[in-house]
């Protein structure tokens, strides 16, 4: 009896750390990216990946983790068991952001630097299509049909809807100064997009063609902080289309919107300067990147509350979350 | 001299509202008057001769990219002419049918070319000269001031100081008139913030050469005798805006004290080494571009040439009242790497924007400082306020 104990629990030990889930945060400026147990929140280990990393997204098996490594002006890609580096993708130059098609290929990547969006095959490693687009283009998103990639453009301020099929540019939406990341609907119907200096949230209706309507633009008000600081940057959206969260950049709290009426229901306070967001694959919990204190808010989704901070390497900047 | 900085136009014009299908050509120029001046006293601030029209290069290319998804269209035309052939350049513009027009210049010239420019209907940039008259009483409802103004640049300055706790100031300035004027705004600036003028020198422009050899010999002797025996003083804030001291000032100073204003951190609009809030990028188009660092001139031009860029694409209008009517609007806000949107005063035509402060290899750091509040904006506590001002020309 006490040997079969002994052998169960063997095998949960060995089988344990491999159901733990993991968030992958990168360090702009640490140039690493840390590993975070999403289970119990501890770090896990923190490796380095070249200089100036900020971009980060898992392949759909969750097996491989993409890195922009910006100042090496490539991707890189590691494992997410054993976070070695596996192989770079050529990205362009100074790749910030990107988006992956829901099949894992390929990779669409903004380059800040040369008003492009590079279009790398995850699998071939080679660059299939460079889209030329607004000036700093910077946010990039899929549509759930994946007919549409969109990309902002930080100084034209346009949001650049570019059909999947032959490239092109279909669609310009003007939208306020700066913007910064855009982010589809589960459905497909909406998109919204951050301006982080115009301090809002473009709100889109997308037809069954894709073709965008713009509709509400979402603004901020915290007492007691200036409206200067309230910049809108990362934003993630549940998929039930419930709930809208933005990162406020300098305002150090995250905005909770009704995803259906379009209302600001609550701030929540968070680190400093707070960039990027992702949710844990079952949904319970939301993190966020805050560059300036060097650390990661958890926040529960049901509760909309934040539960607690870990310390991650220097300037934390994105994050990305496999189970 | 006439150079026209044309760009590819690039060819998809594909749109979602007809609202913004609207073809708008924009004929722009920019005027700079060369004064005969002394050579800088550092070789790195030797003037390249494209100083400002690269700038006005760049703004043609971010303005014609973001134009080419709308069918608007960029030119710039670029001048440059020395002091007696100011104002036949400005009719050679003006009879080019070219209505926007951007000023890099002193106020006097200034002021008499916007006031030409305006019997045409033209709209004028300025992006150089900083005279607070031209924001108070002798402001024109045709002039728009990217460039900050003396008060601006001395009350970031101040703000520096205060945050520091360096309230005792020692004041030295230069005898020119521009000198005379900025130290005014130092004075202002320190009654306005609370800090104390503790002791005022003059450092008299003799003239001369401004390159000898070995010449430091004679500094390191000569500006700690000149400081010697000033009342306690926390920094010392210099006013030389003809440049011909204050570089001095550091290291040669009788009491160890850090420099502000014309030396040591310096208030600037742009530098080419400032990264924060997305620079980088800039940094790198405007390097490839021009071959350069980016000079406050050149941001300055950019900045003008972007506001009328950003005009033409929000209102789909290239008509100067048209322009001018927008940018003064609560709607008009504009991203300018410097981590806040920059506005207009509409009641002055000055440009709200922060201030860097470089020591001329890094961003020491940026007003308006924390705590500095307002309650229109917090950018407004630098330079001329609405109440202080006396100009009635955008009423």
């Amino acid at each position: 009896m006490k040997s079969i104990l002994l052998s169960t629990v063997l095998a949960t030990l060995i089988a344990g750390p491999v159901l733990a889930g993991k968030a992958f945060i990168s360090n702009e400026r640490g140039n690493t990216v840390t590993v975070v147990d999403t289970d119990n929140w501890e770090v896990i280990t923190e490796f380095p990946v070249g200089n100036r990393p900020r971009g980060i997204t898992v392949s759909p098996d969750g097996k491989l983790l993409y890195v922009c490594v910006s100042d090496d002006s490539v991707v890189r890609v590691f494992d997410t068991e054993t976070y070695e580096e596996l192989y770079t993708l050529p990205s362009g130059p100074d790749p910030e952001l990107f988006v992956m098609h829901p099949s894992g290929n390929p990779l669409f990547i903004a380059n800040e630097d040369d008003n492009l969006v590079t279009v790398t095959d995850t699998e071939t490693h080679t660059i299939l299509a460079e889209i030329p687009v607004g000036v700093e283009p910077e946010g990039m998103a899929i549509s759930p049909d994946a007919k549409f990639v969109v990309n902002t453009s930080e100084t034209t301020n346009m949001a650049h809807f570019i059909s999947t099929e032959d490239y092109k540019i279909k669609y310009n939406v003007l939208v306020d100064q700066r913007p910064r990341y855009a982010q589809y609907s589960n459905d497909g119907s909406r998109l919204f997009v951050t301006s982080e200096i115009g301090g809002t949230v473009a709100v889109m209706d997308i037809d069954a063609d894709g073709k965008p309507t713009l509709i509400k633009k979402i603004s901020f008000e915290v007492p007691g902080v200036q409206p200067e600081w309230l910049q809108p940057v990362g934003a993630k959206l549940t998929p039930d289309g419930s709930r809208l969260f933005v990162a406020l950049g300098p305002a150090n709290r995250v905005a909770v919107i009704d995803g259906h009426s379009l209302e600001v229901l609550d701030y929540i306070l968070v680190g400093q300067r707070v960039w990027q967001l992702a949710f844990t694959p079952d949904m319970k919990f939301l993190i966020t990147t805050n560059g300036n204190s060097n650390d990661i808010t958890v926040i529960d989704v049901a509760r909309e509350k934040a539960i607690r901070s870990v310390q991650v390497g220097q300037q934390p900047w994105g994050v990305a979350v496999i189970d | 001299m006439l150079k026209i900085l044309a760009l590819p136009i690039a060819a998809a014009l594909l749109l979602v509202s007809a609202a913004t299908v609207q073809a708008v050509e924009v004929k722009a120029a920019v005027l700079r008057v060369d004064y005969p001046v002394l050579l800088p006293i550092s070789r790195y601030d030797l003037r390249p001769a494209d100083l400002g029209f690269a700038g006005a290069a760049l703004a043609d290319e971010d303005n014609s990219t973001t134009g080419s998804f709308l069918g608007h269209t960029f030119e710039t035309t670029t001048v440059a002419v020395p002091p007696d052939q100011a104002d036949a350049a400005l009719d050679e513009i003006l009879a080019q049918g070219i209505r926007l027009i951007v000023i890099q210049s002193n106020g006097t010239d200034l002021l008499r070319l916007t006031d030409h420019a305006a019997k045409a209907g033209a709209l004028v940039l300025n992006t150089w000269a900083p005279d607070t008259a031209l924001r108070d009483d002798q402001c024109r409802g045709n002039l728009l001031h990217i460039a900050p103004s003396h008060g601006m640049q001395a009350d970031a300055v101040a703000q520096f100081a205060v945050w520091k706790k360096w309230d005792d100031w020692f004041l030295i300035s230069g005898s020119n008139p521009a000198d005379v004027a900025l130290a005014d705004a130092y004075r202002h600036a320190a009654r306005k913030f609370g800090a104390k003028i503790v002791e005022e020198r003059i450092f008299e422009d003799t003239g001369g050469s401004r390159r000898t050899d070995s010449g430091h010999v004679l500094v390191q002797r000569q500006m700690p005798v000149f400081t010697q025996g000033a009342r306690d003083h926390d920094v010392v804030i210099a006013a030389d805006e003809t440049d011909y001291f204050a570089r001095y000032l550091p290291f040669h100073l009788w009491t160890p004290r850090p420099v502000l204003g014309s030396a040591g951190a310096r208030p600037t609009t742009f530098h080419g080494a400032h990264e924060a809030w997305g620079a980088t990028q800039y940094q790198t188009r405007f390097e490839n571009l021009t071959g350069r660092y980016v000079r406050p001139e050149d941001y300055n031009v950019w900045l003008a040439l972007r506001v009328v860029g950003e005009a033409v694409t929000r209102a789909s209008t290239a008509d100067p009242q048209g322009i001018l009517d927008y940018v003064l609007s609560d709607e008009f806000e504009l991203a300018a790497f410097k981590g806040q949107k920059v506005t207009f005063r509409d009641w002055n035509g000055q440009l709200r924007q922060p201030i860097l402060l470089y020591d001329g290899s890094i961003t020491v750091s940026v007003s308006p400082q924390d705590g500095f509040l307002h309650q229109v904006s917090p950018l407004d506590t630098m330079g001329l306020d609405r109440p202080e001002s006396n100009c009635t020309a955008f009423n």
